[in-house]
């Protein structure tokens, strides 16, 4: 059996998982359950997913061999090219595969929270797209760092509303985006973004992220021979690195690497709690408060992690690193003169890691998931890196 | 079974509709608020243990939650702080579950006991992830409240009941803590169906916002939890407009118990 099957009946992979939700809100995970397992095994929702990803979203993405970086790391580096996907991120995979799921379940209206604004401006479009109202909760800390995002969620006809609660981060949030769902679970589906959150969301969103892993398995069978060496993937919630890795968790030689942000390593830092609906690593106090992550990057400012890979890593087939907001900038600049891509810096963390380990794994195969691209972080860019090229730095 | 649910049961079977009072701990004031409830004829109250990340509570409750934290207030300090009350009523903590799982569910269970507290309300505790705490609750004689919501279906409320120690917390709407201007129709259709099915004290809370509304609430329910509407007196006007308001609150739905024959229950 592969080492990523459903969970349990409980949503548990390990002990991690579960349902920890106002009662309000048990029915409809439990409808949403039934009705995803009805979808998921229906060829004809398959067909139309498949569709829309192929022609709306332009999957399949492609890979891209990185000559000069791997020249320069002594290290094969392969991206796969999430960020060229329509919307700018991997979001769009699961973002289309909730709203159609939302649409035969007869709902009108979709909540979203957002950090980076990628799954905000993802579920806005698909709203536009399948005739749903939307509504995305952003914190105000991010809504003033990725203000080009809440423009665009605008006009794609959603409402954005700044979280001024908490930490004013993708947490609150998510805080808020629950509350709204327990005063209009009748007619509305939350279309949460990543593999976090209560039964079945981890699951489900793993289950719409996987065309990623696969996709890439074949591709690495067609350019390299085989696997990578190296599995490599940022992690916020962890939906594109669950993506990623599910091509390659029943491969035994392929190391899984999911990178933290220093500031906000759930696995790296937590220890097992309970939030957003799902028992989990979680950075917390010595009384269970939940801590305020601290990051560059908006899309990885989240001090929980979705339950599977709380699990992979406690049994150890996922490591997880944490990389510094330095390091991110530096990669963030290297991958654009090596190789010609602004990436998101979420996903610089995935190439920042690599950067800085490259010495012990010369001549081994890397593959990347480039989640996203820059354009969304280019004005943030612009701030901290202006003064310096101005001032003939590099 | 622990002391809320022999005193509830007891009152509620003489007749007297209940009132249940919430009142952020660690907030300036809270245990004179909670004093001052107690003396206007509270039947027990529920002491709110802050949390990060509050997703039942609405504004005024969140509000309420940051200043307490704020100002360091921790679940220890808040429970050191219960065991000097000295009021004659059952004491409820109402919190989230990540401050017992961390805690560890035997430790957490005895030292509500030993704070002086006999029952919790865990809202993010539903049905099937309560086991490993009721098990801890149930060894130290502390009653766990159940939630019940407007959204379960017919099938899904005895079993609710089942596993209900103290009372029953039927959730008046669809929503988060916080008052309205007025009462959502399920308020009272959950309770009706609660009490048809069930001999535990059905309670009403979420959204029942005065006391017109708590005797609206209280000719159908057994009692009433007063939440954002206590907690904003005790922010606005500290615990003697905590007093005056319970004592409102009271009348009205005493007024509401003389008025209904005592209903016999024979589930
Ligand atoms: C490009 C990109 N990558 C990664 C993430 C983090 O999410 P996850 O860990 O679920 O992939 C985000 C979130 O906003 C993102 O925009």
């Amino acid at each position: 059996m592969s080492l990523m099957a459903e969970p349990t009946a409980e949503g548990r992979f390990g002990e991690f998982g579960g349902r920890y939700v106002p009662e309000t809100l048990i029915p409809a995970c439990m409808e949403l359950e039934a009705a995803f397992r009805e979808a998921w095994s229906d060829p004809a929702f398959r067909a139309e997913l498949d569709e829309l990803l192929r022609s709306y979203a332009g999957r399949p993405s492609m890979l891209t061999e990185c000559h000069n970086l791997s020249a320069q790391l002594g290290v094969r580096v392969i991206l796969k090219r999430e960020d060229l996907n329509h919307t700018g991120s991997h979001k769009i995979n699961n973002v289309l595969g909730q709203v159609l799921l939302a649409q035969r379940m007869g709902k009108k209206r979709i909540v979203a929270e957002t950090g980076a604004g990628q799954h905000g401006v993802a579920s806005a479009t698909a709203a536009a797209l399948l005739g749903l109202q939307c509504k995305v909760y952003m914190g105000a800390v991010d809504v003033e760092r990725q203000a080009l995002n809440v423009f665009r969620m605008k006009l794609l006809g959603s409402e954005v509303e700044a979280v001024h609660s908490g930490s004013r981060t993708l947490k609150d949030a998510v805080n808020e985006a629950m509350r709204d769902w327990v005063a209009t679970v009748e007619s509305t589906h939350y279309c949460l973004g990543s593999v976090m959150g209560p039964h079945p969301y981890p699951w489900m969103v793993r289950e719409f992220h996987r065309v990623i892993g696969n996709e890439a398995k074949v591709q690495c069978a067609d350019l390299l021979g085989g696997d990578p060496d190296l599995v490599i993937a940022c992690v916020g919630g962890g939906s594109n690195a669950m993506g990623i890795f599910s091509g390659f968790v029943d491969s035994p030689k392929t190391a899984l690497i999911g990178v933290e942000p220093a500031g906000g390593a759930a696995v790296g830092r937590g220890i097992p709690g309970v939030v957003h609906g799902m028992k989990s690593y979680l950075m917390q106090d010595e009384y269970g408060q939940v801590l305020e992550a601290q990051s560059i990057s908006a899309g990885l400012d989240y001090p929980g992690v979705g339950p599977e890979h709380s699990y992979l890593a406690s049994i150890g087939r996922a490591k997880y690193e944490t990389v510094t907001d330095p390091e991110v900038i530096e990669a963030f600049q290297v991958l654009a003169r090596t190789e010609g891509i602004i990436s998101a810096l979420e996903c610089a963390h995935a190439i920042a890691w690599l950067i800085r380990e490259a010495g012990r794994f010369q001549g081994q195969t890397a593959l990347i998931n480039l989640s996203g691209r820059g354009d969304k972080d280019v004005a943030q860019m612009m701030d901290i890196l202006e003064p310096e090229l101005a001032a003939g730095g590099h | 079974m622990g002391r809320l649910d022999t005193d509830f049961r007891a009152k509620r079977d003489a007749g007297r509709k209940l009132l249940v009072p919430y009142v952020t701990g660690g907030l300036t004031g809270w245990q004179d608020a909670v004093r001052a409830a107690a003396a206007n004829g509270a039947d027990a109250i529920e002491i709110g243990i802050p949390f990060s990340d509050p997703v039942m509570d609405g504004p005024v409750i969140q509000e309420a939650s940051l200043r307490a934290l704020t100002a360091g207030a921790t679940p220890v300090s808040i429970l050191e702080e219960a065991r000097d009350l000295d009021v004659d009523i059952p004491l409820a903590v109402m919190l989230y579950y990540n401050t017992v799982f961390r805690f560890g569910h035997r430790r957490f269970a005895e030292l509500l006991i030993a704070s002086g507290i006999s029952a919790a309300i865990v809202p993010d505790l539903p049905l099937e992830e309560s086991v490993e705490w009721t098990r801890a609750a149930d060894a130290s004689d502390v009653d766990t409240v159940m939630l019940a919501a407007p959204t379960a279906p017919d099938e899904r409320l005895p079993r609710i009941c089942a596993r209900a120690r103290g009372f029953v917390y039927s959730v008046g709407l669809l929503g988060v803590t916080g008052e309205r201007d007025t009462l959502a129709s399920t308020a009272t259709t959950l309770a009706a169906r609660l009490k048809k099915i069930t001999d535990v004290p059905v309670i009403v809370g979420v959204g029942v916002s005065n006391a017109a509304q708590a005797a609206q609430v209280c000719a159908v329910a057994d009692g009433v939890v007063q939440g954002a509407s206590v907690v904003r007196r005790l922010m606005d006007g500290g615990a003697d407009a905590v007093g005056d308001y319970v004592a409102e609150v009271r009348v009205a739905i005493d007024a509401v118990a003389s008025a209904a024959p005592v209903a016999v229950i024979t589930a």
